[in-house]
């Protein structure tokens, strides 16, 4: 057993110590069934796909994902942890990847409670399984961007709340820069290759194909990426603010 | 052993560090002295890797901790300012979690958790949430993780802060009877430490080094060392009897007690006889006689004051 499952057990031991844990999968669970039932009008459209499922959580994790990012570094230096963590014989890379793997696994546990409403298409008509678990693993690709994100300026402050409320408005940014309404207001004055390069960097342009069936392996490589990137990032600023 | 070479940090403007240079041997319990604010925490930090100098070199056993610091930080145990640990683990499953980062698997894990536990006496709190524990339990648990696994360096930072009179007695037992073949770095300001456990006490000052040796050699500075302290029973003018002798300084009176004086020697020589005799001769109202020992606390208020009296 490497450090880093070491990390990852330990992270995600704690999340269950506390109310933490449960609470986001209740909420998360109560939430989607709310949504998909009663704004998507999962029986009203008379379709057996879960499109109002997956079409909300872009929204959803605006919310229930920087509140489990917040936490991660900001809390670790609040408490001084950190000096024990890193004082380890630990590399920086395994604390990283192994906190982040923890919350992204709590985020996939939550996700896959969801599965009495892929039972339930299942049960009322003949959907694509296919298309289903594809969207499925592209919401959890998804998510895991949001993470990243919450993970990365979690480790700029010691105060949670600010990492919450920095990660929230970075992550809407990220969801608006795919958003037809914002791409259609720029379209005619901005050239066409610059609106392409803001919408490609949008989640909402990369989740709409994977959950509508299109399986491209480009829009997970994005997510992928992504993710790298501001766990990248997350390393530099620990460096850097350690000390403070 | 521990290798420090020309260590300077700086933050921003500050320079926290200023080249430091010293080395610790196996066996050797060192007292590192300073006033708040010195640069204790921050030597501690750098010498465990958690913050890396601007410039100078940290090495430990030959590896030098910011290019080998997975093997060099294996070889230290290290208690952080103000123990922090994770307060929603209980202590079993936050030491169970040390052990296993220190390398140990299945059996060993039991044995080496078991041999902390009871090492720090923590058995009665081993199920215990470690956020509802007292602050010196809180202080144990890090005590606990920091010996976890034999360590050749063990770097405590302020061990017994918080702790009450026998936890504070008990800490110490355990640091002497671990220090026989390691290297123990403890940071304090509680002077009494230095001279109960440690055998060689660095004072350092806005980040330097005032003062280095042993705690006897560091009580030898002080202008109290060898002095005789005399408490009459009436006024009487001791220095008149004392003019003449050379390795006979000043005479001070205490500040608190009219009747209580100081013979001051000079040059840290013993004036006792010397003295004693003129007392019996010159029948001196004597209700106590005694020599005192050098004060730590003078010294480490000389030369923390004197910011540019370094050696």
């Amino acid at each position: 057993m490497g450090n880093l499952s070491i990390i990852f057990k330990r992270e995600l031991q704690s999340y269950f110590a506390t109310p933490l844990a449960y609470i986001f999968i209740v909420i998360f669970l109560v939430v989607n069934g709310f949504l998909t039932f009663d704004f998507g009008g999962f029986y009203a459209r008379g379709q057996a796909d879960l499109s109002p499922f997956f079409a909300f959580h872009p929204f959803l994790y605006l919310f229930m994902v920087p509140a489990i990012a917040m936490t991660m570094w900001a809390d670790e230096r609040k408490t001084g942890t950190i000096e024990l963590l890193l004082t380890l014989p630990i590399n920086l890379r395994d604390a990283i990847l192994g906190k982040y793997l923890a919350a992204w696994a709590l985020i996939g546990i939550a996700l896959s409670l969801t599965f009495p409403i892929w039972l339930t298409a299942n049960y009322l008509g003949d959907p694509d399984n296919g298309v289903i678990f594809a969207a499925y693993v592209g919401s959890w690709f998804m998510a895991g961007a949001y993470l990243a994100i919450g993970a990365c300026l979690s480790a700029c402050t010691k105060n949670p709340v600010i990492a919450f409320i920095l990660t929230v408005t970075i992550c809407v940014i990220f969801v608006l820069l795919g958003y037809p309404f914002l791409l259609g207001m720029l379209s005619g004055w901005v050239p066409q290759i610059i609106i392409d390069a803001i919408s490609s960097m949008g989640f909402l342009t990369h989740f709409d194909s994977i959950s509508k069936g299109v399986f491209d392996i480009r829009d997970f490589l994005f997510f992928g990426v992504f993710i790298g990137a501001w766990l990248f990032a997350s390393a530099v600023v620990i460096e850097l603010k350690k000390a403070s | 052993m521990i290798e420090i070479n020309n260590l300077t940090k700086n933050f921003d403007q500050f320079t926290a560090i200023d080249d430091l240079t010293f080395t610790v041997k196996e066996g050797e319990v060192l007292g590192f002295l300073g006033p708040n604010g010195a640069g204790k925490s921050t030597t501690m930090k750098l010498i465990t890797g958690f913050l890396s100098a601007t410039h100078g070199s940290v090495s430990i056993d030959g590896f030098d901790i910011s290019k080998s610091p997975i093997e060099a930080k294996s070889l230290m145990g290290y208690l952080p300012e103000g123990a922090p640990s994770y307060g929603d683990m209980t202590t079993l499953e936050f030491l169970n979690f040390v052990a296993q980062v220190r390398g140990y698997r299945g059996e060993e894990i039991l044995m080496r958790v078991q041999h902390v536990l009871d090492e720090v006496e923590l058995n009665s709190v081993s199920q215990q949430t470690i956020e509802t524990l007292s602050k010196g339990f809180k202080r144990r648990v890090g005590l606990a993780q920091a010996i976890m696994h034999d360590p050749k360096v063990l770097i405590l930072d302020e061990p017994t802060d918080g702790l009450d009179p026998n936890q504070k007695h008990h800490v110490r037992e355990l640091i002497k009877n671990l220090a026989r073949d390691k290297i123990v770095i403890i940071s304090t300001h509680i002077l009494e430490e230095v001279t109960a456990v440690c055998s060689r006490a660095i004072i350092i000052a806005q980040g330097r080094i005032v003062a280095d040796g042993t705690p006897a050699e560091l009580e030898a500075r002080s202008k109290y060392h060898q002095a005789v302290s005399v408490r009459l029973s009436e006024n009487y003018d001791l220095a008149a009897d004392l003019t003449g002798l050379a390795q006979v300084g000043d005479v001070e009176k205490d500040s608190e007690d009219e009747l209580v004086f100081r013979i001051l020697a000079n040059g840290g020589n013993s004036i006792f006889s010397q003295v004693s005799e003129i007392a019996q001769a010159k029948q001196w109202p004597v209700t106590e006689f005694h020599v005192s020992r050098g004060q730590l606390e003078d010294v480490f208020r000389t030369v923390t004051q004197q910011t540019q009296g370094a050696d």
